[in-house]
């Protein structure tokens, strides 16, 4: 297996004093599932972003399928984004655009500026639309409007607008955040699924340790910038929770045994 | 320490109210305006209205020209607001913080935005004035321009507060600048700026009418006239006219806005 992303010494500062990440270090296999971990203001957003550029690292060394994103030209970077999915914890959709609409603007990317500006989708684009859709189960709400799904659909839709892209990678923040345990759970599966029957690579920001234990092969923990755990989440302890979290997290989170059973 | 909170906020509520008494006694005093007198002649100002501010028979035959005006008035509002419309999109677009091309751009046509949204409708009458002398051209630019102004601010707040985490995503795909406007921006903000847009046109037809005392033009000009040679009932024609023109406007405004939202 070969890395698809490396992420070296990366950092990122905000203002002069804020330093979200510091020395950031880990790479991402082809296809792998990988969850980041950390406690609200430990930079997992912010890495997310350092990724694709829609925030530019303060220094170090982004490798995405053998680029170097920090040097990207802004035409080279857009080439970049189209091979990289982003879902976000809003979902980020036009509300008043139908889901058919906001599926393929995945495909604004490709497209040429008059293309884009008009809005021209050929009729492959139309129809392979139809079939993400479907398979994410949202066939009967092709031609509603966008505000009028419920958080779990909307969020497929994200996901639909990614998958549309053809990318090599999903990037996640906090996909789960604003749902119902149901609705989460079909989430997760989708993103399951995608990197397992797909082989494209998920990194997921997430908050509920359980979900990340459950569906990942990797995770990465982070606490005040810093990487404090990088591995499978079978070899996870206590106190490795402990160091992501800080130390009185040890009451508020269930025993790690308990999860690895389930 | 609440106790304390709560009295100040008191004490400085009467503050205030002491201080705008004060002014109201010293504006009174200074323009020598009787109070009393003022309002004891309101009943005899209706009695005259009534007796003589009322459309009869005969001045219904200055109806159509009445019409005429009142129609030309209609159009210059209208075409002032969509034409300041139009270029309140471009500088909101190129002002908004979601979608300007860089801050350098973005503060200097917010700037040019804020002048010309600070000086008055009727400001922008007088200075247009000695360059266009009094004609219909003066009050289209007049109104022009304070269209132009109001609707830039509104239309960078429509953009802000609807289609910050749509562009985001959209960036995120490798999507231009250009995609990104017409697919996101756009779509995501025309409802409200449409009712903007109405708005404005509610606002310059008032205006207008005012702005017609200026310029010499319109509907406005209409009624100075008839008022100034004592035709009293032809001049409260023209003030019905414009009544019923205001809301049949509002209503079709109003109609349109709940179409569209
Ligand atoms: N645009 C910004 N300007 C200044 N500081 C920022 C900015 N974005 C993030 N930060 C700071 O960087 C740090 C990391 O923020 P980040 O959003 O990455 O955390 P997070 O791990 O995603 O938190 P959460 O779990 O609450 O989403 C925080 O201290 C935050 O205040
Ligand atoms: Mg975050």
């Amino acid at each position: 297996m070969t890395a698809l992303l490396e992420v070296n010494h990366v950092s990122k500062q905000f203002g002069s004093d804020t330093k979200a990440l510091s020395d950031v270090n880990f790479s991402v296999n082809e296809g792998e599932f990988v969850s980041i971990i950390g406690p609200s203001g430990a930079g997992k957003s912010t890495l997310l972003r350092c990724i694709n550029r829609m925030i530019d690292a303060t220094s170090g060394e982004i490798i995405f399928d053998n680029m170097n994103v920090m040097n990207l030209k802004k035409k080279d970077l857009k080439k970049v984004r189209t091979k990289i999915g982003m879902i976000f914890q809003h979902y980020n959709l036009v509300n008043r655009l139908s889901v058919i609409e906001n599926t393929l603007h995945g495909n604004l990317g490709k497209k040429s500026t008059l293309a884009g500006v008009l809005g021209l989708y050929s009729q492959e684009e139309k129809e392979q639309a139809v079939n993400i859709l479907h398979v994410l189960g949202l066939d009967e709400h092709i031609y509603k409007r966008a505000d009028q799904l419920s958080g779990g659909q909307k969020q497929r839709v994200g996901i639909a607008r990614a998958l549309i892209q053809d990318p090599r990678m999903l990037l996640c923040d906090e996909p789960i955040a604003s749902l119902d345990p149901n609705s989460a759970k079909i989430i997760m599966d989708h993103l399951r699924n995608i990197s397992t029957k797909l082989g494209i690579t998920v990194l997921v920001n997430l908050h509920q340790v359980d979900v990340a234990l459950k569906y990942s092969d990797k995770i990465i923990g982070v606490n005040h910038g810093q990487v404090v755990y990088n591995g499978s989440p079978k070899d996870i302890t206590k106190e490795d929770i402990q160091l992501i979290y800080g130390s009185e997290a040890e009451d508020l989170i269930f025993d790690v045994g308990g999860i690895h059973a389930s | 320490m609440q106790a304390d909170y709560f009295e100040k906020k008191k004490r400085s509520t009467r503050l205030f109210l002491a201080i705008l008494g004060v002014v109201t006694v010293i504006s009174i005093i200074i323009t020598e305006y009787n109070v009393v007198k003022g309002f004891s002649s309101l009943p005899k100002a209706v009695e005259w209205g009534l007796a003589n501010f009322y459309p009869t028979q005969e001045s219904l035959t200055k109806l159509p020209a009445i019409l005429d005006k009142l129609i030309e008035t209609l159009l210059v509002s209208i075409a002032a607001t969509t034409t300041g419309a139009v270029m309140a999109l471009l500088f909101a677009i190129l002002g908004s913080n979601t979608t300007r091309v860089n801050a350098f751009f973005g503060s200097i046509s917010r700037g040019i935005a804020t002048i010309f949204r600070n000086i008055d409708v009727a400001a922008w009458a007088m200075i247009l004035l000695f360059s266009f002398g009094q004609s219909s051209l003066t009050g289209y630019f007049a109104l022009f321009f304070g269209s132009f102004g109001f609707l830039t601010r509104a239309f960078v707040e429509t953009i802000d507060e609807v289609s910050g985490s749509s562009v985001e995503a959209l960036q995120a795909t490798g999507a231009g600048y250009f995609s990104i406007i017409f697919q996101s921006v756009i779509p995501s903000s025309l409802p409200q700026m449409i009712s903007w847009i109405l708005f404005m046109i509610e606002t310059n037809i008032r205006s207008a009418t005012l702005i017609g005392l200026l310029t010499g033009s319109g509907i406005g000009f209409t009624f100075n006239l008839y008022y100034k040679s004592l035709n009293y009932d032809v001049a409260s024609l023209v003030v019905v006219v414009i009544i019923v023109a205001i809301l049949f406007i509002e209503s079709v405004s109003n109609y349109v806005r709940r179409a569209v939202l």
